[in-house]
């Protein structure tokens, strides 16, 4: 795996969000380890991962939120060297620094829009006490800025559209004011004016927050959202 | 881990799979229903059966085992082998030892109903259940030669009333072609319920039972040699032999030697029981079918139980994503397995809640019949601490089949990735 578009991002007076070098992971003592680019990224920027399917993007996001261990190389997320803490601890990690949005099925279906944007501060004291005033207030803030009708928020998400479902998720990710946002090709289910609208609104909450985004898609023509990007390749093209 | 929110998970994910669910609960409720069902009759049959007679030390028959004289004196079931001459019963009642004595003399039936001729000793002497004594719902106990008290049961099956005459018919079988018609006996009380088998018998006087058999020596009335009941009045009625006899024994430490004395009588062949030990030996017999219907409930909720753990595990593919984005919210492995193991455990103790409100409401509604229909008195009352037990089982039981797709969950969610499966 290379780096296609060296646009690696690297202010280093600045914080670092992420830092990476010479990051690998194999899923099997029997496979060949997939090989990361190094990435630095400054707090509070927001990076665009660009790779084709099989690329390794969701691999190297499960790394980031510290679903599975790195096999080699350095990994520091916010500081904080993620490879040594144990599995319970990366848990919290995540549960305390880090928002997800998936591409689709982002919701717990049992649960309200209100109560799905509320969950992270009921797993985590630390992102209930950053939620200002309160958790609710904060979570009412932001599906109003997310654009999601109030009618909605008490409802079952079953009734709500991909896009307001999208949003509700984007509203769970920023509550607590997590420092880093990962989104795993969050507009892929969206149309186009769904997909630029629900980047801007993402975008402009996180520079808000000052919250760093790792924002991965196959859609290169969304790079141009972000301060950075990255391009994977697949081990095919490698191959090639 | 985080209790509260488990539990607020688990309830709201139950409430959203509320159609799937309610089958699978439906099913756990009814096996409850039955397994606590079975128990609770269990336990009052039992007791209505142990505490049939009460009060008496001693039961005295011609020589037999302890369970045929205890099965036709107490329950009216089976014949006597023979009968005890009246000049024993006398010579038993001078014994200084025996406070008092009440004779019993079978052979007879109404209806199908047992008739017993006795004295009015059975009616002061006779206890039942935790030793109450028998009491008359109409009129009294009777007076005259002709007279009949009758058990609840058969006043109420029969629909008799006190005043109405009765004709009743020779030997104990339920079909009978010899009646004693000619020797109608008045209906001078009739006995309240007590839930054993005095509510299925007749009783009259020694007497009355000697009267009707005039003329009958062979067994059958011989032409010419029966009489009329005035006539019959005139005569000397005492009996010639009785079939038994209840035993109260002054002293309780003296029971054991008047017992043997008894069994040991040179005057004729005898056997004295203790009514307590013969009926708990009776109900050992009658145990084991109780003990296995029990058993076969056990099986049934354990076989809801597995129904249920089946639904769980169908579920859990479906779950998958929900289950990624509670991990990638922060929800540690532990917390995702113990929402399966709070979601069964959850809807068992639905289940025996509404087994509970269930089994309440058939009680209520199926006593009037189990008392018409089996004479037996289903009460509702409190749970007992083994009932309990049994109910609170369920929860548990659930709780460890449980842990199987809890420990899928929990491994799962491990080896998952970041992303939920498509």
């Amino acid at each position: 795996m290379t780096i296609v578009t060296n646009a690696t991002p690297g202010n280093l007076s600045q914080p670092l969000a992420l830092l990476t070098h010479g990051l690998s992971f194999r899923w099997s003592e029997h496979e060949t380890p997939i090989k990361f680019p190094d990435i630095q990224l400054p707090a509070g920027e927001h990076l665009f991962l660009q790779g084709a399917s099989g690329s390794g993007k969701s691999t190297l996001l499960g790394l980031l939120a510290g679903m599975s261990r790195p096999t080699g190389g350095q990994l520091s997320v916010l500081g904080t060297e993620l490879a040594s803490l144990s599995r319970r601890k990366r848990d919290r990690f995540r549960a305390d620094h880090q928002g997800v949005i998936f591409q689709q099925f982002n919701l717990v279906p049992y649960l309200s829009a209100l109560d799905n944007v509320l969950l992270p501060c009921r797993l985590s004291s630390h992102r209930a006490r950053r939620a200002t005033p309160t958790p609710l207030q904060q979570a009412e803030t932001l599906l109003q800025a997310l654009d999601v009708p109030g009618s909605h928020w008490r409802k079952s998400v079953n009734h709500l559209s991909v896009g307001q479902q999208q949003r509700v998720a984007a509203a769970r990710a920023l509550i607590g004011s997590p420092p880093l946002i990962l989104a795993d090709e969050p507009t892929s289910a969206l149309d186009a004016d769904n997909r630029d609208r629900f980047i801007e609104l993402l975008l402009a909450q996180c520079q808000h927050s000052e919250t760093s985004v790792i924002f991965v898609s196959h859609d290169r023509s969304l790079a141009s959202h972000f301060h950075h990007h990255i391009s994977l390749t697949s081990r095919q093209e490698e191959a090639a | 881990m985080k209790i509260k929110l488990a539990l607020s998970l688990a309830l709201a994910s139950l409430w959203h799979r509320k159609g799937v669910l309610a089958l699978v609960t439906l099913t756990l409720t009814l096996s409850v229903s039955l397994l606590l069902g079975v128990q609770y009759l269990r336990q009052e049959v039992r007791q209505s059966f142990t505490s049939t007679i009460a009060g008496t030390d001693l039961i005295v028959g011609a020589r037999s085992g302890p369970l045929n004289l205890l099965l036709y004196t107490v329950f009216h079931i089976g014949d006597a082998t023979n009968n005890i001459r009246w000049s024993t019963y006398q010579s038993l009642k001078e014994d200084p030892r025996i406070d008092w004595l009440v004779p019993i003399s079978l052979g007879d039936n109404y209806r199908g109903y047992r008739v017993v001729g006795t004295d009015p000793g059975f009616y002061r002497h006779f206890r039942f259940g935790n030793d109450r004594p028998l009491q008359m719902q109409q009129g009294q106990w009777f007076d005259g030669v002709f007279e009949v008290v009758m058990g609840a049961e058969v006043a109420r099956r029969m629909q008799h009333q006190v005043g109405d005459k009765i004709t009743l018919s020779h030997g104990t079988g339920r079909i009978s072609f010899l009646d004693h018609g000619d020797h109608p006996f008045t209906v001078s009380g009739i006995l309240a319920p007590t839930g054993t088998p005095v509510d299925r018998a007749v009783y009259i006087s020694l007497e009355g039972m000697e009267a009707i058999h005039i003329g009958w020596e062979t067994g059958a009335p011989m032409p010419g040699r029966t009489v009329s009941s005035e006539q019959a009045l005139q005569r000397d009625l005492t009996p010639k032999s009785i079939t038994a006899a209840l035993v109260g024994i002054e002293r309780r430490v003296l029971t054991f030697q008047v017992q043997r004395a008894i069994n040991t009588s040179s005057q004729e062949p005898l056997s004295a029981i203790l009514p307590g030990v013969a009926l708990s030996e009776l109900w050992r017999l009658l145990g084991q079918f109780e003990r296995a219907l029990l058993a076969i409930t056990v099986f049934v909720v354990i076989t809801s139980l597995v129904g249920l753990v089946a639904v769980l595990l169908t579920l859990q593919a479906q779950r998958r994503r929900e289950i990624a984005v509670l991990r990638a919210t922060g929800a540690s492995p532990g917390l995702i397995a113990s929402l399966y193991a709070l979601e069964c455990t959850l809807l068992a103790v639905t289940a025996c809640g509404l087994a509970l409100l269930l089994g309440a409401t058939g009680i209520a509604l199926a006593s009037p019949w189990l008392l018409d229909t089996w004479g037996l008195h289903v009460a509702l009352r409190p749970l007992t601490p083994d009932e309990w037990k049994i109910l609170a089982g369920v929860p548990v039981a659930a709780l460890l089949v449980s842990l199987l797709p809890a420990w899928r969950a929990y491994r799962g969610s491990l080896h998952q990735g970041l992303t939920p499966p498509g």
